[in-house]
């Protein structure tokens, strides 16, 4: 095998600083998981079913089809940014009452592209909010409640 | 009215919610052990061949490779499983399937050979690595082609595995008797159950030489298959099952496991494998493709004379569960209606497609396609309201339905078809000159419960701990539905405490008594019961207690709070805490571990069916409103609503959660799932060729549920999860009839298939 070429990256996940040595076609979902941010999940790994969803300078993105190389010196946020168990985000609180999840694989990517939308269109209509998820698939759910939950945090219901 | 409940009925959030949206779960794939190995399956790339040359010495020379394993290496490469209740007149009686192939393939995908690496990456090196030969056979890849007598045999002489009858009255007879007859052939899709989470685990062979496979796993009882593939004694493996990311029977039969435990076995190193979304794809089964003839006969006043159906299944290139689905699809086949006379002939067949098994709905939702089509194009012949015509044939508590089983729990099926379709509001009008709103809505039946000559048992433990609080073993998987939160919700409401004092411990086959599969829409019947027997019994150990320490009767006493009250005189009470010192210092433990058992029939020994098969059955109804484009052949779902009996909803979020996840599903089944294959050879590998329902495919869907209270799980509750898919694609179908004026018949109903029919090239009735 060719001797592979390896290069330096830092990345600030969480606000935290992660620094690695790593082959140029690593993924940033790789990179996040070989880092212990298992909380980010790989569905497909062809950037279909959204479940690797992150923050990434404020948008949501795909970490399966972004590389690290494109993430250095970025800021990414994964679900473990938006809420602690003392205190759980608004969204956070809005699924779990609201039971906008099932087996909950999805969620974590739900969230965080719910949470890009809601920073940038706090009080969007049903039919944005259904078009910022249509990257997140779910298969348990039919989206009822989760739209319904994103709602009710942008109508102010969950703080 | 039915007694207010604490827990139970209501819409409070369980644990593992929290867990799941703080991204605190471990999921299969989130596992690691130090120094663990990474395995990948090398599979077949035809579907019909022998195997000439397999030569994996270069890949097992490649540096950071550990162990690569061909079916030489495996101490019992032959998995059998008997299916019971087949008679002995046709095919195969056994679900036969090898850990790997040997030399005959029969699918593109089947696994060939294991490898285990240092690195994911090395692992896929070894796969380029490996060196194969085929020799190519004739295959046969449609189910209708593979019964003829001169079709290429995938097994044995065979190819027809399965056949169920139903045979009541005289069919003959009730057409004579018919004003209108109905006659339709229906084909249904191979769907992909598509859950988010890949099959996926870690194995290693623990500090006491128990192989352990940490997995998502359906059914934690396939640590037997593992022994057996194995050659070691059952007690020597164990399987702990994780919170599984979806299933929906994806993850019923083997999936990593056996590769996992011969990987860690050999090695004696931990091994980590994960199916790519694209080997979910081809490496696993599907929902069984049919072929439906149906033939319906009914007087002008819609009463139904006569039911002849042919059904036919692609079983795919293996066994696996084929038999079992095609009873669920004869059983189911006459729809929730009572005929007087009835013939129906089911076959499942064999071909060198993917193989086909357990998918929800598990062979009776596909049945609704075609019963519930023919019922509307009955209506359509007759100038009748198609709900009349319905509520004329409905099935009656009392009923005995076409395989001889008595209907014991409520049919509320006019209620949920008429509140489904007044949920739809007024009618939408079309957006386009050349668009057409249509409505339609759909009936179904689907049983809960495994079939009852199987003799189904589930266990569970309940211990109460000295501050009151709630330890519970079960070993029930939690598919997703929240099956372990039911569990909890209903020890917490026998043992009045709060659902975050009970803690579950589930699906661990050496820690956890077994309560069977998650599947068969059995887990909240069995293990909901098993959980409230054992509950139930602690309770009692409490309540005879206290009895002696307040001088009061046992039945007497109330548990709430972790207070022990009398119920008529609530003065006389006792801190919870209290009695168990007590119980305790006397030796008498609050503990129990109970059984529950369904109810136990014959087994089946001729293939018609004349005897009970299932418990109980689940009625309900969905409604659909629709806009298709007349010039492009899009169908827009505008509206839908979903009713059902659940008997009783344990937390009603999560019983509104079955019924929308499963309309989706089905309206996916409807609208654009096929898991398409030429000739073997798959076409749509990943989710941006097979699609699913997105957030903007779906309408807001309006939630019906009703609770008769009459079924035979905890507190009257019917199960769910199954029943919920059934009616979503004919009422879809129906929707499209109605706004397109012809009848789609081959599911699914994509643009395509709307256009031609538009121009009468087919696809209609």
């Amino acid at each position: 095998m060719a001797k592979t070429e390896l290069y330096d990256i830092t990345i600030k996940v969480n606000d935290r600083t992660v620094s690695a040595r790593i082959p140029a076609e690593t993924t940033l979902l790789d990179f996040l998981r070989d880092q212990g941010f298992i909380e980010v999940k790989r569905g497909c790994d062809k950037g279909d079913c959204g479940a690797c969803t992150v923050i990434m300078d404020g948008k949501a993105i795909l970490s399966c089809i972004t590389l690290a190389l494109q993430a250095d010196g970025a800021s990414v946020y994964t679900v473990k940014s938006l809420g602690t168990p003392q205190r759980l985000h608004p969204l956070q609180k809005a699924f779990v009452e609201l039971e906008a999840l099932q087996c909950g694989f999805c969620t974590p990517g739900m969230l965080l592209s719910a949470k890009a939308l809601l920073d940038s269109n706090p009080h969007p209509t049903r039919s944005e909010i259904r078009e910022a998820i249509s990257g997140n698939l779910c298969r348990c759910t039919g989206y009822q409640k989760i739209v319904d939950a994103i709602e009710a945090v942008s109508k102010g219901a969950y703080r | 009215m039915s007694r207010e409940y604490s827990v139970i009925g209501k819409r409070l959030p369980g644990v593992d919610e929290k867990d799941k949206v703080l991204g605190s779960t471990v999921f299969a794939d989130d596992f690691s052990l130090p120094g663990m190995l990474h395995a990948k399956v090398f599979r077949a790339t035809k579907a019909s061949a022998r195997l000439k040359r397999l030569d994996v010495s270069k890949a097992r020379a490649l540096p950071g490779v550990a162990c690569v394993l061909t079916a030489e290496d495996v101490p019992n490469n032959e998995s059998v499983k008997n299916v019971v209740g087949q008679t002995t007149e046709v095919g195969l009686l056994e679900a036969k399937h090898q850990v790997l192939v040997r030399e005959r393939v029969r699918y593109w995908g089947e696994p060939v050979a294991l490898v285990a690496a240092e690195t994911p990456k090395i692992a896929m090196e070894a796969l380029k690595a490996i060196e194969v030969d085929y020799e190519e056979l004739p295959g046969v890849f449609d189910p209708l082609e593979a019964m003829k007598p001169s079709a290429p045999k995938i097994h044995g002489d065979n190819n027809v595995i399965a056949s169920w009858k139903l045979r009541k009255g005289d069919v003959a007879k009730g057409f004579a008797e018919a004003d209108v007859i109905v006659e339709n052939t229906y084909r249904t899709p191979r769907q992909e159950h598509a859950h988010i989470e890949p099959e996926s685990g870690v194995a290693w062979v623990d500090d006491s030489g128990v192989v352990t496979v940490r997995y998502a796993a359906q059914v934690i009882e396939h640590y037997r298959d593992i022994a057996t593939v194995l050659g070691i004694p059952e007690s020597r493996v164990r399987i702990i099952g994780t919170l599984i990311g979806g299933g929906f029977g994806g993850k019923e039969d083997v999936t990593v496991e056996v590769f996992l435990a011969l990987l860690a076995w050999k090695t004696g190193r931990p091994v980590k494998l994960t199916f790519t979304r694209e080997e979910m794809g081809y490496g696993r089964h599907k929902r069984h493709p049919y072929v439906l003839k149906f033939k319906t006969g009914a007087k002008k006043d819609g009463t139904l004379t006569a039911l002849e159906a042919e059904v036919v299944s692609d079983a795919g290139a293996y066994v696996y569960l084929s038999p079992w689905v095609l009873i669920y699809s004869t059983v189911h086949s006459t729809g929730p209606y009572l005929i007087p006379n009835v013939k129906v002939d089911a076959y499942s067949v064999l071909t060198n497609n993917i193989m086909t098994s357990a998918f929800r709905g598990f062979g009776g939702m596909q049945m609704a396609v075609a019963y519930e089509a023919q019922m509307d194009e009955l209506a359509l012949r007759l100038g009748m309201d198609p709900l009349e015509l319905r509520k004329k044939n409905f099935l009656k508590t009392g009923d005995v339905t076409a395989s001889y089983q008595e209907i014991t729990s409520q049919v509320r099926l006019e209620e949920c078809a008429r509140k489904a379709l007044e949920a739809l509001g007024p009618n939408s009008q079309p957006s386009s000159a050349h668009a057409k709103v249509g409505r339609g809505f759909a009936c179904c039946w689907q049983s809960y419960g495994r079939m009852t000559y199987l003799h189904d048992t589930s266990n569970c433990w309940v211990n109460l701990e000295m501050d009151g609080s709630a330890v519970v073993r079960s070993g029930i998987p939690d598919l997703g539905g929240g099956q372990r939160e039911s569990i909890r919700a209903i020890v917490a409401e026998v043992l009045g405490l709060k659902v975050q004092e009970v803690q579950v411990i589930s699906t661990d086959s050496q820690v956890t008594p077994l309560a069977g599969t998650v599947t068969a829409t059995r887990a909240l019947y069995m293990s909901g019961n098993a959980a409230k027997l054992a509950a139930e019994s602690v309770r009692r150990i409490i309540a005879e207690q206290a009895a002696e320490m307040l001088g009061a009767r046992p039945e007497d006493l109330e548990l709430r709070d972790k207070t022990v009250f009398c119920r008529e005189e609530p003065g006389k009470k006792l801190a919870l805490t209290e009695v168990i010192k007590q119980c305790l210092f006397r030796g008498r433990i609050p503990q129990a571990l109970e059984t529950f058992r369904a109810p136990f029939t014959e087994p089946i020994t001729s293939d018609v069916i004349k005897d009970p098969v299932f418990p109980d059955f689940t009625f309900g109804a969905q409604a659909a409103e629709v806009e298709v484009d007349t010039e492009t052949g899009q169908v827009k779902v505008l509206k839908w609503a979903t009713a059902y009996d659940v008997g009783k909803a344990i937390n009603l979020n999560r019983v509104e959660g079955q019924m929308e996840g499963g309309a989706a599903q089905g309206l996916g089944f409807g609208l654009m799932e096929d898991y398409l294959e030429s000739d073997g050879l798959p076409l749509t590998w990943n989710l941006h060729d097979y699609l699913i329902p997105t957030s903007k495919d779906m309408p807001d869907i309006r939630c019906i549920v009703i609770e008769s209270e009459s079924g035979k799980g905890p507190y009257g509750a019917k199960g769910i999860g199954e029943p919920a898919i059934g009616a979503a694609a004919p009422a879809l179908a129906s929707a499209v009839r109605d706004a397109i004026g012809v009848r789609i018949t081959h599911l699914p109903i994509t643009p395509e298939r709307v256009f031609f029919a538009l121009q009468g090239k087919g696809g209609a009735a």
